[in-house]
């Protein structure tokens, strides 16, 4: 540092903006300006979604915008779930019968399977558990024509089997999430029971289970998200009316001549917002998730 | 007890380790077999197919390479193809840089942060379809807040969805609004850089674009390569929201004028639409090949700008 850098720096202006900290005070100003204005543009859509769920159809095509709707028309998701060809009271209900069948089955399958990659030692164990993350590399493409035909062979379409079967038998990202968990529990536990006369199934099922259960609620929570958004399993396999999941019906609500827009949006809203709810009650579950994916690459 | 062992009984056959092999592979069995059927089975299927000329209702017939050989000559296989890489071309880039933007002002803000991050990630929770249905609303051309907020400055909005050369950028822009996912990774990353690098830097007199060029980029190289791949192996897919976009209204899959035609819809109506099923079949190779490629290819680009250190 040199004479005449010192002199600057004695600058009332300069030593203002110094003492006072004006660049960082500016700087945070700015983050969170950007902050605030960006959140409101992200949170604007839902914003804008509910309120025209909520009004009568004049009412959202009007300009400026009714910001109050003028009643609030609840009646709006009573028609959409009582329509009269695409009720989606049953579409609900339809979701609602995968999503236990499905997490039943992935959770206990894949305890099992876990289990046994955290645990147990077998020749060939490795390579498998490579197959295992080899398989969640494999683009959905590929297997979408041969399963459906594999399906359509043993007569499952228009059934909820071609999506509830498969979750009984694993599923390559929530294996891994398990053993890794699994790994962290003390063998000592085990062992112990194994002294008590314990069996494998005793052993999953009364030490493992009761100690992992964060790790069966992240699972059990991204599993229902997965499901109840999922449109390309359920438009493929089901194809009745009675048989429709909310995703599917939304998807052929729109596709109608004369649907109109407030009705939309109360459809939208109604497949929305379970898993809004979900994600608002179980924020961590879902950021972990997120991030272990990450970890996982 | 070595002296012994020339007359100790012969062993049983359930030794311990025989035990546990057994235990282990029935336990995994459920996935073994899910594996085999699930997979397996309908990977080697779905080649065999791709060489036969099959409606699902007659038995397949064997055709060579001629599906294949009809993949290159099909106009709509180009054009598929260059609708999807189009889309990728521009919203993958513009993904990232929103997600790494967010993710950067999360990372300097210390209130409130929680709200922020629900904010920029509910997009992502919710239904692909209800997304869709939702911005399909939003850029509606005449009734949709975005024109009438372009209309305040005077500025004719396009018509979006309905015009063959607005739909494919409309459905860029949904797309930009779900950046939940990459934003969430990228945070982790830039909290795994360590704070000592910057202070270091500031030390030497660095300013903030120096610190973000020459610090946080290359620290957080690992991280966008990963999330570029996933972007782009994901953008290479692209269904839903073009699915229930294009069929609004009873509109033809890819409309208008087949502008939104993504790959995945062109395989979708070849397959259950017209049930050429072995043409689909080929044509879902096809684009196996193509994610493989690009994926190699960013894979070998990526060891220039990668930065493994430590």
């Amino acid at each position: 540092m040199d004479v005449k850098s010192i002199q600057f720096q004695t600058n009332p202006v300069a030593l203002f903006w110094r003492e006072h900290q004006i660049g960082s005070l500016l700087y945070r100003l700015i983050i969170y300006g950007l902050l605030i204005g960006l959140s409101l543009l992200f949170l604007f859509p839902f914003f804008w979604m509910i309120l025209s769920a909520l009004k009568p159809e004049y009412q959202i095509y009007m300009w400026p915008p009714k910001w109050i709707p003028d009643p609030i028309q609840w009646s709006n998701f009573k028609d959409v779930f009582t329509h009269p060809y695409l009720p989606f009271a049953t579409f609900v209900k339809n979701t609602m019968i995968l999503e236990v069948g499905m997490i039943t089955g992935r959770l206990l399958s894949c305890t099992l399977v876990a289990y046994g990659f955290a645990r147990l030692n077998a020749p060939g164990k490795d390579i498998l558990f490579g197959i295992v993350l080899a398989t969640l590399m494999i683009p959905n493409a590929v297997l979408l024509i041969p399963r459906f035909i594999l399906y359509s062979e043993l007569g499952w379409i228009n059934t909820f089997k071609p999506l509830i079967v498969p979750a009984w038998f694993g599923e390559a990202y929530a294996i891994f999430l398990m053993r890794q968990f699994f790994r962290t529990i003390p063998k000592e536990l085990e062992e112990s029971a194994v002294v008590d006369g314990a069996n494998t199934l005793q052993i999953i099922f009364r030490i493992i289970v009761p100690l992992s259960l964060p790790v069966l609620t992240v699972i059990a929570i991204l599993s229902f998200k997965d499901i109840w958004n999922d449109f390309m399993g359920p438009l493929l396999y089901l194809n009745e009316q009675s048989k429709l999941t909310v995703s599917v019906g939304l998807a052929y609500l729109n596709g109608q001549f004369d649907t109109q827009m407030n009705l939309l949006m109360a459809a939208s809203v109604t497949l929305m917002m379970p898993t809004l709810i979900l994600f608002f009650i179980a924020q961590r579950a879902f950021v972990q998730g997120i991030t272990m994916t990450g970890l996982k690459g | 007890m070595t002296a012994t062992a020339s007359i100790a009984p012969p062993k049983p056959f359930w030794t311990a380790r025989r035990r546990e092999t057994l235990t282990f592979y029935l336990v995994i069995a459920p996935w073994l077999i899910g594996f085999v059927l699930f997979t397996v089975g309908p990977v080697a299927y779905s080649l065999y197919i791709s060489f036969t000329d099959w409606n699902m209702l007659r038995d397949p017939a064997w055709v060579g390479l001629d599906n294949y050989r009809t993949l290159l000559k099909d106009p709509d296989i180009g054009h598929s193809l260059w609708v999807t890489t189009k889309y990728t071309i521009v919203s993958v880039p513009l993904r990232l840089v929103v997600a790494l933007f967010l993710a950067i002002l999360l990372n300097e803000a210390t209130m409130l942060v929680g709200f922020f991050r629900t904010a920029f990630y509910l997009p992502g929770v919710v239904a692909s379809v209800a997304v869709a249905v939702l911005w399909q609303w939003l850029l509606n051309p005449r009734f949709g807040p975005f024109n009438k907020m372009l209309a305040v400055f005077g500025i004719t909005g396009p018509r979006w969805f309905n015009d063959p050369d607005w739909a494919l950028w409309g459905l860029v822009i949904m797309s930009t609004w779900n950046v939940g996912g990459e934003m969430l990774i990228f945070l982790a990353g830039l909290k795994g850089i360590p704070g000592i690098l910057y202070e270091a830097a500031e030390i030497d007199g660095a300013n903030r674009l120096q610190r973000f060029i020459r610090i946080t980029l290359p620290m957080l190289s690992p991280t966008i390569f990963f999330n570029l791949v996933m972007s782009v192996i994901g953008s290479f897919q692209t269904f839903d929201g073009a699915f229930v976009i294009s069929t609004a209204r009873a509109g033809d899959l890819g409309s208008p004028l087949k502008s939104t035609l993504f790959y995945m819809l062109y395989l979708y109506k070849s397959a259950f639409t017209w049930l050429k099923m072995g043409y689909a079949a080929a044509m879902a190779w096809l684009l196996f090949l193509v994610i493989v490629t690009i994926t190699f290819l960013i894979n070998r680009w990526s060891r220039r700008w990668v930065f493994y250190g430590s």
